[in-house]
């Protein structure tokens, strides 16, 4: 199988569903001459000109809702962030329109719209372009929401984005653009919903998603070589989340710790952490655990940004503590 | 640019005819509206649209089946005028199964797919940018459709509105903007709002024509409109209407006609140029309008909203399993 990079995992994505639906179009900021700020639609303006490949001024708030708008008369748009922190802009037109249409027309107008794009903190980007944003929008009924973690997911899960009639919000990790992975040339797709076993273990559960699934599948092989066997369970999908593959790996170690890369309070952990208690409460042998980052707008210094982050040594510590093993 | 656009003087006595029919089953509908609410029928936020009815049977009666209208949540009135039936929309009110949104919208939020009613939305300009895109679509498929967005002249403020006129300019996209200043944007005038007085103006900003309208003359209201829509149709050209009007009711059922923020003696002297009045007194000059035609009209209307009561009435209220449909569609393409 081919290894190639996240970035051109969605970018193969993109390409193949804009070939396969002529209703399909991609605009945002910088998508188009630039080839994307972040290259992940390089090549597609060539391809396919520049009324499926549309630059837009920079202006989350409006070409969002020029989303929408096409979106409810039957078109598929893509609308690129270049990174979720300016959506904010934007979330009215996610969350009082795309979100709400289908509902309060009675069932008259779907949204069929995927909003992407880097997602969560790069490096020393402080505190307005360092942040999390899926507990946001997982709170918000009428959306889907994805989290890629490595290229074979994000191709398969874009796909499916895509081709879904409802509103689905596509996080990918700003730091996984690199990342390698295998990723077969035949066409395949993801369905969204439901979570992948990365590592199989009977000691201890790691539920994550997105670019902490990596962090998760490190901690895994680490501790490994110590005997600890660790079932990494990827949500891959926050909203609508796969609560069985959850209580599954549970229910078989009896352990778990919740790893993500936002803030804790209401955040998506605290969420999987109710399911737990719901579904598993004879089943657990200690407190479930939680990592994320530190209660605090992200720091630009470089010693303090690692102390917010969560990070491997902090899902080993927290492993270790949910098992009752010296730290 | 510019230039106060007035009514064209050549009558056309069945379109005369016509729109007093339209303005007048708004108003009557909307009177009925206001019972409603007072009995508890209705809930929520309901805005009324009386004395703005020319500008929704003057603008919409231009337009093709096959365009698309969008509006706020001043919505009753637009609805009826683009083909809901008055027993859905009043169905819709009372919170029923037959309502055009199920039930599931309300006041604010009328939908029909059949007449490509795109919505009456809640939130001041937002629905903006999504008839921008609507335009957008259009284009993209290379239709000669137009879309129109109606709004309150608050929502020339904010920034949904600025980014949208922005691209529709920027792109050639086939939208009429139209810009209904009733003069208060709930309590605050729009001197009180606007750094300039001209709204439409707003538009040369971002390359695109505009005209200020008599909205209560609604053969100005038309002819303004028939040009502006055959620049989007013909050219894929936008243009900001600035079409002025006056609300006779509260800024919603909730709240009073008049009080700090206007005065009494101000409602009555814009009463004088009611919309419906005018009309009626100009088909009656022209010998278009008997007193008996009249008579025979209102009495149609007031059999019409009746039945449209009855009907709400009537209609179950949506059952417990439609708590949770529609919150997303079972299907992919």
């Amino acid at each position: 199988m081919p290894l190639i990079t996240y970035r051109d995992a969605l970018n193969q994505a993109l390409r193949e569903e804009m070939h396969r639906d002529d209703r399909v179009f991609l605009m945002g900021e910088e998508v188009g001459v630039y080839n994307g700020a972040y290259k992940v639609s390089k090549g597609l303006l060539e391809e396919f000109g520049e009324m499926r490949v549309v630059d837009t001024p920079i202006t989350e708030l409006g070409f969002s809702g020029v989303g929408v708008g096409a979106a409810m008369v039957g078109l598929r748009p893509i609308v690129e962030f270049m990174t979720w922190n300016f959506a904010l802009l934007a979330l009215d037109q996610i969350v009082n329109a795309a979100a709400k249409m289908l509902y309060m027309s009675g069932g008259q107008f779907r949204v069929p719209i995927v909003f992407r794009g880097p997602n969560g903190a790069a490096l020393q980007l402080s505190a307005q372009h360092s942040q999390s944003w899926e507990s946001w929008l997982a709170h918000i009924p009428g959306l889907k929401v994805v989290t890629p973690g490595t290229p074979y997911d994000a191709k398969g899960l874009l796909k499916s984005a895509i081709r879904d009639d409802n509103p689905v919000i596509v996080l990918e990790g700003e730091m996984l653009y690199n990342a390698k992975g295998e990723v077969p040339e035949e066409e395949y797709t993801i369905p969204l919903g439901v979570a992948e076993l990365k590592r199989e273990g009977s000691d201890c559960s790691i539920i994550t998603s997105g670019k902490m699934a990596l962090v998760a599948m490190q901690a895994a092989d680490q501790l490994a070589k110590e005997g600890i066997k660790i079932d990494v369970v990827d949500l891959r999908t926050i909203r609508p989340m796969d609560v069985g593959a959850i209580t599954a790996s549970v229910k078989k170690t009896n352990r778990a710790v919740v790893l993500e890369e936002g803030w804790e309070v209401c955040g998506i952990g605290a969420q999987v952490v109710d399911y737990i208690q719901r579904d598993c409460f004879d089943d657990l042998d200690a407190p479930v655990v939680r990592v994320h980052q530190a209660d605090v707008p992200m720091p630009y210094a470089k010693a303090l940004e690692r102390a917010a982050k969560p990070d491997l040594p902090k899902t080993i510590a927290a492993v270790r503590k949910v098992m009752y093993l010296e730290a | 640019m510019a230039a106060r656009k007035k009514g064209d003087a050549k009558s056309n006595p069945a379109l005369n005819r016509e729109m007093l029919h339209s303005m007048l089953l708004q108003r009557r509908f909307e009177e009925k509206v206001a019972e409603g609410y007072a009995l508890g029928k209705i809930g929520g936020f309901c805005h009324l649209y009386i004395g703005q009815e020319a500008v929704s049977t003057g603008a919409i009666g231009t337009l093709r089946e096959d365009d698309y209208v969008i509006t706020t949540y001043r919505d009753h009135g637009q609805a009826i005028v683009r083909g809901i039936a008055p027993r859905a929309v009043m169905a819709e009110l009372f919170g029923r199964l037959d309502g055009c949104s199920r039930g599931k919208g309300g006041s604010m939020h009328m939908f029909d797919r059949n007449v490509n009613f795109l919505g009456g939305h809640g939130i001041v300009g937002a629905h903006v940018p999504l008839a921008t895109g609507v335009g957008f679509a259009i284009k993209y498929r290379g239709g000669d459709q137009v879309i129109v967005c109606f709004m309150g002249e608050a929502a020339v403020n904010n920034g949904a509105f600025h980014e949208s006129l922005n691209m529709a300019g920027l792109w050639k996209l086939p939208v009429v903007y139209v810009i209904e200043n009733n003069r208060y944007g709930m309590g605050t005038a729009v001197e009180r709002a606007s750094s300039i007085k001209d709204l439409y103006r707003r538009g040369e900003t971002y390359g695109m024509r505009g005209a200020e309208v008599d909205g209560q003359d609604v053969f100005a209201v038309r002819s303004a409109m028939i040009e502006a829509v055959e620049r989007a149709r013909a050219d894929y050209a936008p243009t900001l209407l600035e079409i002025r009007t006056y609300r006779y009711m509260g800024h919603s059922m909730s709240d009073a006609v008049s009080g700090t923020y206007r005065s009494k003696e101000e409602l009555e002297e814009y009463r004088k140029r009611d919309p419906i009045q005018l009309l009626q007194a100009r088909m009656k000059s022209a010998g278009e309008l008997a007193p008996a035609d009249l008579a025979k009209m209102e009495a149609e209307i007031a059999a019409v909203v009746q039945d449209a009561w009855e009907f709400a009435d009537k209609s179950p209220e949506p059952p417990m399993a439609a708590l949770f449909e529609d919150v997303l569609v079972e299907t992919a393409s």
